[in-house]
């Protein structure tokens, strides 16, 4: 019962954010910290994190496939893999790890710190404030990090399955552009989509909440709110890839 | 006295815990109003529902005959803002220097342009003598500056009503001075309404144009300073001799000696 009203107040949480930034003032600005924050900061991680998928999905494939005679189909698998499931699934996963963290984190201490009590009594609206700029960059940023985790996802397959395992390059690229259709790219992006919404607001909603749904106060409330929201924003990601995927197939 | 914030009835219970049980309070218009009380008693807890931090579980706030929610909306302020709050801890942005934590409220809560900002913010980091930590972030301030920074962004949109929150709680004596004389100054030059939460006694006398003693969630002193002595409940007596107020009584014998 629990769980149900925690995603109704999430659910009315993300929508006050994202109604609240648009009645902010320098909602410019605010954007490109969040893209910065969002995108930018994550970069680095999901482009090494994809570049190993690749690495290790082009081994494991080949040795796979090669057993069949049909080692020729490994772009097919890799680029599907990537840009059906586990582009969207692991980018979300490591946001989560290196930005929903910190923003449950920052949000826990500005609450402790009462700061978010001071924007209140300033007449500003703290979700629009702190949140609405994050949830706004998620949109964007989520849909391209996922796009460079796949195209680094698939150069990585490249790498083990052609350079290394001698797979024809030609054959390999050939594989990738004839195999993936828009759909798969269109599903992936309503993927990441859904993902950064649904992690940005349980990372933001835990850390805002930290006064309410830690079970201690001060800092050991903070560090729970953030494991909390790494944990639930996690098994969300997957429960939702398997709705997502049962609609889309 | 005209009442320019009157409470009335307010109750505050957190699980089985009465904090607050039917308060009544009048403050006067540019008034400077002293709460004290032992910790823990509800004394913020009472400036958070003035402050409309927390609702008030039974009760009235009014600002000059309107609801508090109703004053918000209609405020004078540049800001919309009818009550400012210097928080205890001053609650400053860490991300934002002293010139941008003071000029927050402006910049995201009034139509001013950004001259009109800046020319505003200036004036008040000359009078707080911030001048030149004006790029400085709250970590790289004194506790005293901090303290200047906050009373900064509390008054930079001239609210009617200034809740203070303890506003001296770490200050060497001669910084809690400090931080009374501007309250006294800043209040003499807009004219807000000053309700403070204190520990200081005696020296928040001082200042204090009334002193509402809150003990077991009701206000069961409020006078003029001068009248604390003449005062006959015991528990009150009890609570100003713990709390030093005697020293305050002999230094002004003394003085009229």
């Amino acid at each position: 019962m629990s769980v149900v009203f925690d995603l109704g107040e999430i659910s009315l949480f993300g929508w006050g954010a994202l109604r609240g930034f648009f009645t902010q003032r320098g909602r410019l600005a605010k954007l490109t910290l969040g893209i910065h924050e969002i995108g930018v900061r994550c970069f680095p991680i999901i482009a090494t994190v994809g570049l190993f998928t690749g690495l290790v999905m082009g081994l494991q494939l080949y040795y796979t496939l090669v057993k069949f005679g049909a080692e020729s189909a490994l772009g097919t698998a890799v680029a599907l893999s990537l840009i059906r499931e586990l582009g969207p699934v692991l980018t979300a996963l490591m946001v989560v790890g290196q930005a929903g963290s910190a923003m449950a984190s920052e949000l826990g201490i500005q609450r402790n710190d009462e700061q978010i009590d001071a924007l209140q009594t300033m007449s500003i609206d703290p979700l629009g404030f702190l949140v609405g700029p994050r949830l706004v960059a998620t949109l964007i940023c989520f849909p391209i990090l996922t796009a460079i985790f796949d195209l680094i996802g698939i150069f990585g397959g490249y790498l083990t399955g052609s350079v290394l395992l001698n797979v024809d390059s030609g054959v390999y690229w050939n594989r990738v552009f004839e195999s993936v259709t828009w759909a798969d790219v269109q599903g992936g992006y309503i993927k990441a989509l859904v993902f950064g919404l649904l992690t940005i607001s349980i990372c933001a909603y835990r850390g805002y909440n930290t006064h309410r749904k830690a079970s201690f106060p001060g800092v050991r409330g903070v560090s729970e709110s953030a494991t909390r929201a790494v944990v639930w924003s996690s098994v969300t990601v997957l429960a939702a890839d398997y709705l997502i995927t049962s609609f889309l197939m | 006295m005209d009442s320019f914030l009157k409470i009335r009835g307010l109750n505050k219970h957190f699980g089985d815990k009465r904090v607050l049980d039917g308060i009544d309070l009048d403050v006067a218009a540019a008034s400077v109003t002293t709460i004290i009380g032992k910790s823990g008693i509800g004394k913020s807890v009472l400036l958070k529902c003035i402050a409309n931090l927390l609702q008030p579980d039974a009760g009235t706030i009014e600002l000059d005959g309107q609801a508090i929610s109703q004053s918000r909306r209609n405020a004078q302020s540049d800001a919309g803002v009818s009550f400012s709050y210097m928080f205890q801890n001053n609650a400053l942005f860490d991300s934002l220097t002293a010139f941008e934590n003071v000029a927050l409220p402006l910049c995201e809560a009034s139509k001013l342009n950004k001259a009109e900002i800046e020319e505003r913010v200036d004036e008040m980091l000359v009078h707080l003598e911030l001048s030149d930590s004006a790029d400085r972030y709250p970590g790289e301030l004194s506790g005293g500056m901090k303290k200047r920074v906050a009373l900064g962004r509390a008054l930079i949109t001239k609210p009617q009503v200034v809740l203070f929150d303890e506003p001296t709680t770490g200050l060497d004596p001669e910084r809690k001075f400090s931080v009374f004389e501007m309250i006294v100054d800043y209040r003499e030059r807009f004219g807000f309404t000053a309700l403070l939460v204190s520990h200081d006694i005696p020296e928040v006398f001082e200042i204090s144009d009334r002193v509402a003693w809150l003990d077991e969630g009701r206000i069961k002193f409020f006078g003029k300073p001068e009248e604390l002595n003449t005062d006959a409940q015991s528990a009150l007596s009890g609570f100003l001799s713990k709390a030093n107020y005697g020293r305050k009584s002999s230094l002004m014998n003394g003085a009229n000696e």
